[in-house]
């Protein structure tokens, strides 16, 4: 827990901030995308910093099952700006994924706050949290998990549809030419090649124009052909949309195309000591 | 993409064991809905058999019978009363109160249906189904001048391929065996349009020729009987038949006189009363109590033992299938619940992938109560289908057995519980699937191989 006042009252200006908005959105649900989207915009605490993502004093653990503590994750301070391209690398089992799943929400750090796009995460209830990774950061998986029942252009339209907004068929289509599959829009996943299911995955998690995107080694299940192609597009789409891009990989050709390549075991202390 | 949209397509995904589930929701639902739409129309035609006349006035003995042999045409009459007492309705004590009397005798048969002897006023001034009037799809009522004259039913005409011009001899049903060789063939001049009622199922012969048929038979010598024996099995066919009704006829004709001075051995089975409730309401209230009271008859009102009847035997019989219907349902719900909970460990990781998406707990737990009751509604909505498709497919047989008309057209309002009754399943049956899914650890599905 940090206990700098100026911290501290930040950290109240956004569960007020964030309270104002979760009761708007129960309460004025036909209004959803007309007035919120202004107020989305907008950072919490006013700045008008370009850092989209700041972790600070991150600890996670897993239980064993003997009852004691495996540390996975303890980062002091982690900094990705605006528009940012980032590889981190390390080896099997030093947290990689747990990282993405702590920025992403999808996993609460046991202490230290997440910020993203100035907001932080961890104050928020889970359903904020849902929401808010929704609508700001895009998930590419290593396995694709692309929706089987559903098209190429289903699978971008129920993104959408989590993020809350009105499913926007265009853009949809848009993001599925810019990935090459203007073709293949009413394909399901399993008529696709992993190439192609991987291209989806990426328009995919652009739907709703997120400020971060994770990619958890997205090329690992690529043929070496498509490696490339995947690499490409992911770093040229988040260019064109502004988006930062925080990519964990295993593959040296892969890392080696960054300018920016952090090394988890270097900045995870629960690494270090274990 | 609506929720709806997601859970369809997550039906569709495992199409043969969404459409397995259903069906066995489908037949349970088509259960109900036949129970439902058989015991509506039952307990109307049963209720409406009766409506064309307030009292039955027949011997003493049990109300139920009388009712069943004067109104359905079923069992035996209980006894006879003598003809006289007819009288006490029309031109004696019981007149005032009594706005139409009608004398029927049974204990007769043809071919398996109910003979039943009467006058023309069984007819024209009896209604039925609420007030409605009997109406003849060919030819007219038989005349009270001539005696063996008779009008039948609409289903025995189809069963028993009857045509206007048609003999037919009575025959009694239980006593007198082989009664039928002294008696006056009686010739159909009418077929009764289709009334719903136990009527449609009974022949009507005028109940003056019925008594001069009764008497010959008495009176016949066993030469006569063995002579016309042979012609009269297949009446209104063969010309010998005709024949012998002529023969018999001029027989009859000398009895006349007989029978009529032996008018005190002519009885009946019952006699129909309408009351006059509205000019005489009070005599009209206290006859069945007066006629009770004496030695000679009791009047029953057929609308309170049918009720009994209903009510007790064949309304408990109908709540314990619908019981059972509902049964089958409920296990067709769960069904519901084994077919979607198996399915859960394999989308385990696609609810997974949901959250990661953005998608909040409680929408996956709404995509599968949604599936749930999509599941059970579609099944819902074939059942009535085939519900209706089967008591449509049964209506011959049911309209043989019973006389009771049934169409795939007869909707019950209790159906339309089964629309809120379906959901309401379905929640209770999706519930436990769906707190899987909104308990699913997404951090540790997602790492999980799918």
């Amino acid at each position: 827990m940090v206990s700098q006042g100026g911290a501290n009252r930040l950290r109240l200006v956004t569960v007020q901030g964030y309270s104002y908005r979760s009761i708007c959105y129960r309460f004025l649900p036909v209004q959803e995308g007309g007035l919120m989207c202004p107020l989305l915009s907008d950072r919490p605490d006013g700045s008008s910093s370009s850092e989209v993502l700041f972790l600070k004093g991150i600890r996670k653990s897993f239980r064993e099952p003997d009852g004691g503590r495996l540390p996975i994750l303890a980062i002091d301070d982690y900094h990705v700006e605006a528009g940012e391209q980032v590889v981190v690398v390390g080896r099997s089992g030093c947290g990689k994924t747990t990282l993405l799943h702590v920025i992403a929400g999808i996993s609460r750090p046991d202490a230290g706050r997440v910020k993203v796009d100035g907001w932080d995460i961890t104050v928020f209830t889970e359903s904020e949290c849902d929401k808010f990774r929704a609508e700001r950061i895009g998930y590419v998986f290593q396995t694709f998990n692309l929706l089987p029942g559903f098209t190429a252009l289903e699978n971008v339209l129920l993104a959408m549809k989590f993020g809350r907004r009105r499913p926007d068929k265009a853009r949809a289509r848009h993001l599925l030419e810019r990935v090459g599959l203007g073709h293949r829009m009413t394909h399901r996943p399993p008529m696709l090649s992993v190439g192609e299911q991987q291209r989806v995955a990426v328009a995919r998690a652009l739907a709703n124009q997120p400020r971060l995107l994770l990619a958890d080694e997205p090329t690992a299940n690529v043929d070496s052909g498509n490696q490339q192609q995947i690499v490409d597009l992911l770093r040229e789409t988040c260019r064109e949309e502004n988006v930062a891009l925080v990519m964990v990989t295993h593959a040296p050709e892969v890392s080696g195309q960054f300018d920016r390549v952090d090394h988890l075991e270097q900045f995870n202390r629960a690494v270090v000591t274990r | 993409m609506s929720l709806l949209r997601i859970a369809w397509r997550s039906i569709q995904q495992r199409a043969l064991s969404s459409a397995l589930t259903a069906f066995t929701v489908a037949l349970g639902v088509a259960l109900v809905v036949a129970v439902l739409v058989i015991h509506g129309v039952i307990d109307q035609s049963f209720r409406r058999g009766s409506q064309g006349y307030d009292l039955i006035v027949g011997a003493k003995g049990s109300p139920l019978q009388l009712v069943l042999n004067t109104v359905f045409h079923l069992s035996q009459p209980i006894e006879n009363i003598p003809y006289r007492y007819l009288e006490e309705f029309t031109l004696g004590r019981f007149a005032p109160a009594v706005d139409v009397a009608i004398p029927v005798c049974t204990g007769h048969d043809y071919k398996g249906f109910a003979v039943v002897a009467t006058i023309p006023d069984a007819f024209q001034r009896l209604k039925y189904l609420d007030g409605r009037e009997y109406q003849f799809a060919e030819g007219a009522n038989f005349k009270a001048e001539h005696p063996f004259e008779a009008v039948i039913g609409s289903t025995v005409a189809k069963r028993l391929r009857m045509k206007l011009g048609d003999q037919f001899v009575p025959v009694a049903k239980v006593g007198e065996t082989g009664g039928e060789e002294g008696h006056e063939p009686f010739t159909v001049v009418g077929i009764l349009s289709h009334t719903g009622t136990p009527n449609d199922r009974a022949l009507f012969v005028n109940l003056e020729g019925f008594y001069r048929c009764e008497a010959h038979q008495h009176d016949a010598s066993f030469e006569e009987k063995v002579l016309a024996g042979e012609g009269a099995q297949s009446p209104g066919e063969s010309a010998a038949k005709a024949e012998a009704g002529d023969k018999h006829g001029e027989h009859a004709h000398e009895d006349a006189d007989h029978d009529h001075e032996h008018d005190e051995h002519r009885q009946l089975s019952a006699i129909l009363l309408v009351t006059d409730i509205e000019r005489q309401p009070q005599l009209a209230m206290s006859l069945p109590t007066v006629v009770n009271e004496e030695e000679v008859a009791q009047a029953v009102m057929p609308s309170r033992v049918i009720a009994e009847l209903f009510d007790g035997i064949v309304g408990n019989v109908q709540l314990l299938l619908l019981v059972l219907a509902v049964l089958v349902v409920v296990v067709a719900g769960i069904g519901i619940l084994v077919s979607i909970y198996n399915s859960m460990n394999d989308r385990r990781h696609e609810i997974a992938v949901m959250r990661a998406l953005g998608a909040r707990r409680t929408t996956v737990m709404s995509i599968i109560l949604v599936e749930s009751i999509l599941l059970s509604l579609g099944g819902g909505a074939l059942g009535v289908l085939i519900g209706h498709g089967l008591t449509g497919a049964l209506a011959p047989t049911i309209a043989e057995q019973t006389g009771v008309l049934v169409s795939a057209l007869d909707f019950q309002w209790a159906e339309l519980v089964l629309v809120p009754g379906l959901v309401v399943l379905a929640t209770l049956v999706g519930y436990l699937p769906a707190l899987s899914a909104y308990r699913t650890d997404v951090a540790k599905a997602l790492t999980s191989t799918p």
